[in-house]
């Protein structure tokens, strides 16, 4: 038997910035972001990128969830927020008036730290967005379910109980059931929270299998705090510090050969 | 401690056990070439003797190296430090070897006089052991000036390289009943070449080390 | 080295124990008193309660012949009265619970509001009637009918209401509204998909508790004029009436030892009624719970 080493595999290629020809998503100018007088987010200027996964990294309030939550305007359920800046989502800034953020939030799904299935049937938990959209027609409901559950490689486990409480499902089932019940509305972008902090290792790893699978379709941007979590599965990893952004760059490349001696520290778990 | 300080002190013991393996190396190249110019057959069948410490601590480095990716998973600047300490270790039991063949050519031709004294092979030695030190340098220093230099040196190992090649051929026809001899010193040279390569791998490793990517040293 | 003294701690072990004992002993015994009292008050009710309590006692009115007293014109007018009060307490209550809970920004005029619901909860109940008397009666002129004692009743219960589900709108987690939101829900279709039917336990909870006192409540109803002898079953909720408290508390004032024990029967009738309303929430609250 020969071995042949994959030759398409060049480091220095991958370490390239191959951002040249890839649609931005989002593009964050300048953002500021203060819970009152608390400035959580400071000048950021980020560019996500199509089919990627973009994985946020840094210490606990450094505002890597803030931001997440920024890009779907989660965080106006909090009153004392206040932004300046803008984040040009596909072309539109999203802090525009005339911008519903629920119109926003159909294109852009969210997935949370804590598995947080609704206490229904996993068939009523898919359904929940799709029906508040105004979709009624039970065959295509029906559809949207097995899609959905397939998506979230999830179909096989729970066909045959569709019916059942949400409940009853394991931690991380009911997290893959959260991803499905995301998918089901169809969004051009999934948003994660720190989704396997709350798992074990091994519905951990098929969440970052399932992120991988659905890169293809999806634009997903994670924040973690397991920093192999976000060197295995990230194409680009941006490194958050009080508030700012210190590197933002390739996964290959933050891992490997930071620019920046605090994100050394970080990563290397110096910090401090 | 707490645990990245315990880590810290891990690699530095990884350092600290490279540079102890080029205290051997180097006692061993020394040696090698003492036994050399005297003929000393006893002193040859030392350096086989030291070999085996060698073998072992480089497996050492290795198994520990292992350990501390196991436990720390290391990245970036902490990784390579790791990677490069094993394939430094890995370059300098090769160092070690060539001292051992150095002394298996001595046992061979110790009981006959030489056809020449061994000038430039000996010019070779020293620029060879002041070259691993200078790599060594390099390596715990973090230097990369010093690790450029080592490059440098090996250019004039390749030109003593070539001058002890010719000078030992020239010599053939007219010392046709010591053809082993000849043949061995040319060995002899051919392993210091070799050597000169291996070292220049560790200032690569060493650039690699602090640069976080591949330089070609010796072309 | 250690600071904690082992001999120490091993020598005051059996006094801590002994401790622990006398004090489970005190508290045993304070349970039992209550039980004990509960006890004594079941027993004299039941006893002269008991034998008065038939057919007759529930389908007769008031009469002045103890033996010819019944409790069916208070026993209706609790109900009518229910009929008013639960719905408008309720629907009221709960609605500003969301209100405040949901979508009130957080600012000086809502904490105020916050305030004096928390405020109200603890009026003294006759000074709902004064003011059932001033607005509903008087200024409104529903006259002494149903509408009028039962919207007084709606406002003494509503402040407890509000606040226990303001609670049990606290305690839903805030995830569920978040995946919700996530998905682009309107605040409204998150808290009626989501929020509310997950609060619905809590509220009932707090609800039960709330209603069961309007049942037992007296004051604020002599004040709005229910009456103590009625001898016809209110036919809309613009008739007057009595409740069951004001009927017992009728009876008690008679001179007749036989009237006790009629007003025995009434206390019976009064704590079955009870029993069967906390029945009725407990089983609608199981059945939202079993969703869980």
């Amino acid at each position: 038997m020969t071995i042949t080493i994959n030759r398409e595999f060049k480091l220095e290629d991958l370490m390239l910035d191959n951002s040249k020809n890839k649609d931005v998503v989002y593009d964050t100018k300048n953002l500021n972001l203060w819970y009152g007088e608390d400035q959580a987010l400071k000048n950021i200027n980020l560019k996500i990128y199509e089919n990627e996964v973009t994985a946020i990294i840094g210490p606990s309030g450094c505002g890597k969830s803030t931001y997440l939550k920024t890009l779907n305007r989660m965080n106006e359920l909090i009153p004392s927020v206040k932004t300046s800046g803008e984040i040009v989502y596909r072309g539109r800034n999203i802090f525009d008036k005339s911008y519903k953020a629920e119109e926003l939030r159909t294109q852009v799904g969210m997935v949370f730290q804590k598995p947080n299935p609704f206490p229904k049937s996993i068939y009523e938990n898919i359904v929940y967005g799709p029906k508040i959209h105004g979709i009624k027609d039970k065959k295509i409901l029906d559809e949207i379910v097995e899609k959905s559950l397939r998506g979230a490689a999830l179909w096989d486990e729970v066909k045959d109980r569709l019916k059942e409480n949400a409940y009853g499902l394991s931690g991380g089932q009911q997290q893959r059931l959260c991803i499905a019940r995301c998918l089901a509305i169809e969004p051009d972008v999934i948003l994660m929270d720190e989704p396997t902090s709350a798992l074990d290792p091994i519905s951990t790893l098929k969440i970052e299998e399932l992120m991988q699978s659905l890169k293809k379709d999806f634009t997903i941007i994670i924040v973690t705090h397991n920093m192999q979590q976000a060197a295995r599965i990230s194409d680009r990893t941006a490194f958050f510090l009080s508030g700012e952004v210190i590197e933002y760059n390739s996964t290959d490349k933050i891992f490997s050969t930071p620019e920046n001696k605090k994100t050394e520290d970080y990563i290397s778990g110096r910090f401090g | 401690m707490t645990i990245r300080e315990k880590f810290d002190v891990d690699l530095h013991s990884l350092q600290d056990a490279v540079i102890e393996l080029y205290n051997k190396t180097e006692i061993a190249l020394t040696k090698s070439f003492e036994a050399l110019n005297t003929r000393n057959i006893d002193l040859a069948l030392q350096i086989f003797e030291e070999d085996r410490p060698i073998d072992r601590l480089e497996e050492e480095i290795n198994d520990f190296a292992i350990m501390v990716i196991t436990r720390q998973q290391p990245v970036a600047t902490d990784l390579r430090r790791v990677i490069v300490s094993i394939k430094i270790a890995s370059d300098l039991e090769r160092l070690a070897d060539y001292a051992v063949n150095i002394a298996k050519a001595t046992i061979k031709i110790a009981n006959e006089d030489y056809v020449k004294p061994l000038i430039h092979l000996n010019e070779m030695h020293k620029n060879v052991l002041e070259m691993l030190t200078l790599a060594i340098e390099s390596y715990r220093e973090e230097d990369v000036a010093k690790a450029k230099k080592v490059a440098e040196l090996d250019d004039r190992i390749d030109e003593l390289y070539g001058i002890v090649i010719k000078d030992l051929l020239s010599l053939t026809p007219d010392n046709s009943d010591k053809l082993t001899q000849i043949s061995q010193l040319s060995f002899v040279a051919r392993y210091l070449e070799r050597a000169g390569d291996h070292i220049t791998n560790i200032a690569e490793s060493t650039l690699y080390l602090v640069k976080g990517r591949h330089y070609i040293l010796n072309d | 080295m250690r600071i904690l003294n082992n001999e120490q701690i091993t020598n005051g072990i059996g006094r801590r124990l002994l401790t622990n004992k006398f004090t489970k002993v005190i508290l045993f015994i304070a349970t039992l008193f209550s039980l004990v009292v509960l006890a004594v008050l079941m027993y004299r009710i039941m006893n002269q309660g008991l034998p008065k309590l038939n057919l007759d006692f529930l389908t007769k009115f008031a009469s002045r012949r103890p033996a010819n007293a019944g409790i069916s014109g208070a026993l209706v007018g609790s109900i009518w009265l229910m009929i008013v009060v639960v719905p408008f307490s309720m629907v009221i209550g709960v609605g500003t619970a969301i209100y405040l809970e949901e979508y009130a920004k957080k600012n000086w005029f809502t904490s105020f509001i916050q305030v004096n619901i928390q405020n109200l909860a603890g009026v003294p109940s006759i000074v709902f009637g004064l003011l059932g008397l001033t607005i509903f009666v008087r200024a409104m002129d529903l006259d002494r009918s149903i509408l009028a004692a039962g919207l007084t009743m709606s406002l003494l219960v509503m402040p407890v209401i509000v606040v226990s589900a303001q609670e049990a709108l606290k305690a839903v987690p805030r995830q569920l509204g978040e995946a919700s939101y996530g998905l682009g829900a309107t605040k409204w279709q998150t808290i009626k998909n989501i929020i509310l039917p997950a609060a619905i336990p809590g509220i009932l909870t707090g609800s039960i508790l709330a209603i069961s006192r309007a049942i037992g409540e007296t004051a604020p109803l002599i004040v709005v004029g229910a009456l103590a002898f009625v001898n016809f079953y209110p036919s809309s909720i613009m008739d007057s009436f009595t409740v069951i408290p004001i009927q017992i508390y009728n009876w008690t004032t008679r001179p007749q030892i036989e009237f006790q024990e009629v007003a025995a029967a009434g206390i019976i009738v009064l704590l079955v009624f009870l029993i069967i309303m906390n029945s009725i929430a407990i089983i609608i609250r199981n059945k939202f719970n079993k969703r869980y």
